[in-house]
């Protein structure tokens, strides 16, 4: 089978896309996860501050999630763009 | 060489990987029920054979996931999987990822309430009862994700696809096995820490032993949520439809999308396990704010999810748009 030059340059990008997305959203999930667990724990010592406590906890999940974004975005632009 | 050279090669490595990494996670679950408990009999010997029966029986609801692998590689060494189709190598070569890789996570996560709940029997001898109940509950929720895998397995050996041509349909069906047996990991370890969690903490406050239980079941209900996609997905891959042009591009797309599902709940699922792991604990040090801690940890799971869905999202893409 003769595999084109075009051919093998989307092959290679649909995969690249998935390692991408995939790798990528281990490190964000376990981060957020242990954020939440923190937090909770920290509910469970405080529970009159949680407003405070659960607010800290979505801002630190944000910016963990940043790296997942990335990802996203490098796996859409290796799908539909080049 | 012929389709049933092919397909008996596939079946060999198949079940080399099947039992390879099946036999990691249930050894690692087991060895750390074990410990624990020795830890646990020396802080009370009196219970010893107490102790030791509850061991035993952890460390026998955690072999279950090996001994998955260990069917499914007996099954792909002794069947004729070449009548099924010219995809039979990669089916099999699916089927053994799949189990494997899946039983690691369930394995290594069985053993975390096994330990845990021997060491809580040995601080209060009088919860034994109970916390033989909640450990066995947790651990069996723990090998879900091995259960998901092992139906995809079963799909993969004893399904006929004749009908269907060798490329795509072989990348498809190793991105099948990849996305689920990768996929189950994180839950199943997850799974695991909760339960773990979970029976530390009634030992620390047995009066909250319906809570607890709750708390537990719901926090391991949403870990399980990552596998689930990559039983989705496995399914989509298996059962999809693989007509249109035949190009490398077009064949690399499944197997990328597996891929892409498979690690997308690897994550995820383990972080959930956490989050809830964290919120048992909380639970047994503050037991009237349950709604408050119940509700806190259902948040942080839901974002935590967030990349397993862009995950699933890109799979999707990779399956039907390109």
């Amino acid at each position: 089978m003769g595999i084109s030059g075009e051919d093998l340059m989307r092959a290679a990008a649909f995969l690249g896309a998935g390692l991408a997305m995939g790798l990528g959203a281990i490190g964000p999930g376990v981060g957020e996860g242990f954020v939440g667990g923190k937090a909770c724990e920290a509910i469970g010592r405080n529970p009159e501050e949680a407003g405070l406590l659960t607010r800290t906890m979505l801002v630190a999940q944000a910016v963990s999630e940043s790296t997942g974004i990335y990802s996203l975005v490098v796996a859409l632009l290796l799908i539909f763009v080049v | 060489m012929d389709a049933a050279s092919y397909a008996r090669a596939g079946q060999y490595l198949g079940a080399g990987l099947a039992m390879g990494f099946g036999a990691i996670g249930a050894a690692l679950g087991e060895g750390m029920t074990g410990g624990f408990t020795n830890r646990a009999i020396s802080r009370r010997v009196s219970m010893t054979p107490y102790l030791t029966r509850t061991m035993l029986v952890a460390q026998a609801v955690a072999e279950t996931s090996g001994i998955f692998a260990l069917m499914v590689a007996i099954l792909l060494l002794f069947t004729k999987m070449a009548d099924q189709g010219p995809s039979a190598w990669a089916a099999a070569i699916g089927a053994g990822l799949s189990i494997g890789l899946g039983a690691f996570g369930s394995g290594i996560g069985s053993g975390y309430p096994g330990a845990e709940a021997t060491w809580g029997v040995s601080r209060q001898p009088a919860i034994a009862p109970q916390m033989m109940t909640n450990m066995l509950v947790s651990q069996a929720v723990c090998q879900t994700p091995a259960i998901f895998a092992l139906v995809v397995s079963f799909l993969l050996i004893f399904m006929d696809y004749s009908s269907d041509p060798m490329w795509p349909y072989s990348a498809a069906l190793l991105g099948a096995g990849l996305s689920m047996g990768i996929g189950a990991i994180g839950s199943g370890w997850g799974g695991g820490e909760t339960g773990g969690a979970a029976c530390k903490a009634f030992a620390r406050h047995p009066r909250t032993k319906t809570s607890m239980m709750t708390m537990m079941l719901v926090g391991q209900a949403v870990g399980q949520t990552p596998s689930i996609f990559s039983l989705m997905v496995a399914f989509m891959l298996i059962f999809g439809n693989y007509t249109g042009q035949l190009s490398l591009h077009s064949t690399i797309a499944p197997l990328a999308a597996g891929i892409c599902m498979g690690f997308g709940a690897l994550g995820p699922g383990y972080g959930n396990g956490l989050t809830s792991a964290k919120a048992c604990e909380a639970l047994s040090m503050r037991p009237q704010n349950s709604g408050l801690i119940m509700r806190t940890m259902l948040v942080a799971q839901a974002v935590a999810q967030s990349t397993a869905i862009y995950a699933l999202v890109i799979a999707f893409v990779l399956i039907f748009v390109v």
